[in-house]
Formats: C-alpha cells, sequence, structure tokens
C-alpha cells in the first residue's frame, strides 16, 4: 500500500473534517507538523479539538488556526506563548483543558495502546483532581486519567522509509511519539524520505504500523529562545 | 547577609551527590548546574532528554534541541533523547533522584503552589505536577517572603496547589528549612541571618 503522498494537502484529503479530535506532535516549536497545520489551515476544517503540549506563537504552529478560529478546545499542559490563544480564551470562544504534561503524554500512549485509563499520583490533591476517580494503591492515593483516543493524529519525523519507519532527531521527538500512537490515521511529515533498506532497523524511534501517511517537505523549523554563549567563557 | 540568588544556587547544589540524576526547574534552580563542580550530575530535560549540555556557541544553535524552556542547548557525551511519554514514565516511575523547582507558596505540610494565580492569566503547569508527584526529592528554591514582604513559608498554601505534601526541603535567601512531623525544622541559617529573623519571617509553625 502506498503510503507516500505528495504534499500535506493531498495526505489530508479524506482524512479531516469538522469537529475532528487530533493529537499534534512537538514541545514549543520544536518538532511541530508545521506543514500539516499549514493544510489543515486551508482545508478550512473547523470545530477542531486539539491535544498537543502547546499552542504554538501567533503566527506559527497551531496559533495559524486560532488566528482563522478553526480550533474549538485545546488539551494542553502550557499555553502561555500565544497572546491570540489567550484573547479567545478569555472571550470564551475557546475551550481549554489543562493537563499535565506527563499525564498528556501518558493519555496519548495508553490510547495508542488500547488502554482506556490509568491511575497516576500527579494532580492529587489539585484542581486536576476535582471530579475524578480517586483509589488507593499501597497506601497511596491515585486518581483516573483516560486515554486519548483521537481521529488524526499529525507529526513531524526527521527521516522515514516509504513504509512509515519514522527516526526522529534530538529533543524534536517528544511530543511526536505518543501522539503518533493514539490517532486512528496517523500523517507523518518528515524531512527526508529514503527508500527502505537504508534506515537500521535497530534505530527505528517508530514502526511504520502507527504511520498511514507521509510526506517529504522543508521545513522552516523556528527557534522559540534563542540562547547561545561566547566563545570566550567555555 | 541574606544569600543572594547565586548563593541560593550554590547551597541548593550541595544537596545534589554524585550519581544522581537531576530535575531543574526554570530561574534560580537553573543557576545550580553553575555549582555542581565535580559531582556526576546527569540533568535531565523533561521534553525528551537525559545528559543536558549548556547554551550552544552563537551560530551553532539547532532548532531540534532544546530545553524544557525552550531555550537552545547541547548536548554531551552522556546524553540520551526519548519521547515525551518515556520521559514521565521516569519522572513518574521514581527514577529522578531529586527536582528543585521555584515556587511561589510551600506550608508547613509540603504543599506547593507554583503554577496558578487566580485571576492573572494561566499559562499552564507543564510538567511540573508530574514532577513533584513522582520525584523521589522534591527541593524548592525560592525568597523566603514575596515583594511586598509577606511570608511564602505558610501554614496552608493560599493559592491552588502543584502538589499536596510534596515538598523535603526549602533552600530560601535567609537559610534551609525540612519539612517534618508537624511543620518546618531550621536545617541552616544563612551567614549574617539570625535565627528570629527566620522565625519572624516565617509564617508556618517552626519545631525544634
Amino acid at each position: 500500500m502506498k503510503k507516500v503522498y505528495a504534499n500535506a494537502s493531498e495526505a489530508l484529503d479524506g482524512a479531516i473534517s469538522d469537529g475532528m479530535t487530533i493529537a499534534a506532535g512537538g514541545f514549543g516549536l520544536c518538532g511541530i507538523p508545521e506543514l500539516l497545520l499549514e493544510a489543515i489551515k486551508d482545508s478550512g476544517a473547523q470545530d477542531l479539538t486539539f491535544a498537543s503540549n502547546n499552542a504554538g506563537i501567533d503566527d506559527f504552529g497551531i496559533g495559524i488556526l486560532l488566528q482563522t478560529k478553526q480550533v474549538k478546545k485545546m488539551i494542553s499542559s502550557y499555553v502561555g506563548e500565544n497572546a491570540e490563544f489567550m484573547r479567545q480564551y478569555l472571550s470564551g470562544e475557546l475551550e481549554l483543558e489543562f493537563n499535565p504534561q506527563g499525564t498528556l503524554a501518558e493519555r496519548m500512549r495508553a490510547g495508542g495502546a488500547g488502554i482506556p485509563g490509568f491511575y497516576t499520583k500527579t494532580g492529587v490533591g489539585t484542581v486536576i483532581a476535582e471530579g475524578k476517580e480517586h483509589k488507593d494503591f499501597n497506601g497511596e492515593t491515585y486518581i483516573l486519567e483516560e486515554g486519548i483516543f483521537a481521529d488524526l493524529a499529525i507529526v513531524k519525523a526527521w527521516k522515514a522509509d516509504d513504509t512509515g519507519n519514522l527516526i526522529f532527531r534530538k529533543t524534536a521527538r517528544n511530543f511526536n511519539v505518543p501522539a503518533a500512537t493514539c490517532g486512528k490515521i496517523c500523517i507523518a511529515e518528515v524531512e527526508e524520505i529514503v527508500p527502505r533498506g537504508s534506515l537500521d532497523p535497530d534505530a527505528i524511534h517508530l514502526p511504520g504500523i502507527y504511520v498511514h501517511r507521509i510526506i517529504q517537505g522543508k521545513h522552516e523549523k523556528r527557534i522559540e529562545q534563542r540562547t547561545t554563549r561566547k566563545k570566550e567563557e567555555a | 547577609m541574606p544569600w543572594d540568588r547565586n548563593q541560593m544556587a550554590a547551597r541548593a547544589a550541595q544537596e545534589l551527590e554524585d550519581g544522581m540524576y537531576v530535575n531543574l526547574g526554570i530561574g534560580i534552580p537553573t543557576l545550580v548546574a553553575n555549582y555542581v563542580g565535580d559531582k556526576d550530575i546527569t540533568l535531565q530535560s523533561e521534553n525528551g532528554m537525559l545528559g543536558m549540555g549548556p547554551f550552544p556557541f552563537e551560530g551553532e544553535e539547532d532548532a531540534d534541541l532544546i530545553n524544557a524552556g525552550k531555550q537552545t542547548i547541547t548536548e554531551l557525551s552522556r546524553t540520551s533523547y526519548f519521547d515525551s511519554a518515556t520521559s514521565f514514565a521516569m519522572i513518574r516511575g521514581g527514577k529522578i533522584a531529586a527536582a528543585v523547582l521555584g515556587a511561589m507558596e510551600v506550608d508547613e505540610e509540603g504543599d506547593l503552589a507554583n503554577w496558578m494565580i487566580p485571576g492573572v492569566l494561566v499559562k499552564g503547569m507543564g510538567g511540573a505536577m508530574d514532577l513533584v508527584a513522582g520525584v523521589r526529592r522534591v527541593i524548592v528554591v525560592m525568597d523566603h517572603t514575596n515583594k511586598h514582604g509577606k511570608s511564602k513559608l505558610l501554614k496552608k498554601c493560599t493559592l491552588p496547589l502543584t502538589g499536596k505534601k510534596v515538598v523535603n526541603r526549602i533552600i530560601t535567601n535567609l537559610g534551609v528549612l525540612d519539612v517534618v512531623d508537624g511543620g518546618l525544622k531550621i536545617i541552616e541559617i544563612a551567614e549574617g541571618v539570625n535565627e528570629d529573623e527566620i522565625r519572624a519571617a516565617t509564617e508556618a509553625n517552626i519545631v525544634n
């Protein structure tokens, strides 16, 4: 079966519709599926729910879908860098569900592994625990969190082969792995598609079974906080 | 003289032992890395890295290599990378020996508040709730009082909590206190500060 598509818009064809829940990889602006987000903007799909650690910035990442008001709800752990997000949230146009970062990652992992719920200590005694089932194990209290089963997952990897095996680069792996696994359909955008056989099977980060469509494209890879040191300090 | 930011960071670095895997929060905790000396400490960055290195030289920044504060960083010879679920599995699984974090309030039961002020724009808890719930030892580094001179070491936190009964030790500009049965215990007093000053600046019950 052919997994490689010509571009992001073609890869989204028949995979996106109004009201969907989309799991997106990335941390801050690092490793975000920037081409697919742009194509989702062009698709005009409305009322989308995004499970994504962050919400991008005003003009990059999920931020571009906030500008066009295509997002109904965000499930995120940190949304600090986005003024349009805050405006829509405070005016009630946008729904927000805060998840602790590890809870969000594990909810995606669990969904991808067919696990509908799990218990965690994270958030016990905080607002996060309100309304959730509490259960004691070995004298400690845990809360029940639910797996995320997304309609669509969009991720960014470094390299893929044409069977969908993915390799990520450095800290750009982040949420891309758990997000990819929890989507009914997963589309991956990569910097380079290489022929099968040219990736070391022992070095695959995400096996192609999780990846249904692949595109290759040019990535801007914006840096959010450019911090450096001077050579003299070394 | 109370400790300054760097002295607080240096004192926090004394808490870290050879061989530890440690997560440092944003602000003064980040400075702790400058004071670990010869100790073999591996820093975790919860976005998916063990063995975090210093900032890159100008022109060598890599968009694919950032820390949890989204700053560009570098790798070391010991570095490993992993995904976010694996990263928080090691945090929740108690594999990280210590977390050094900033705080807005800590109380005498070890409750911690550092993510939300009602009425002020909420940005989110990020990984803070996972860290305080999962890491084996939680060390808070913060000023003893807020900018209005009010104690940050309280009988009961007033802000929404990040975690309940999670803090082990508090390092402030005035000294070091442990969370023990019945309240906080003074472990160390900054040079030039006296015990009465610590007691006066602490709302939480101090036990002997």
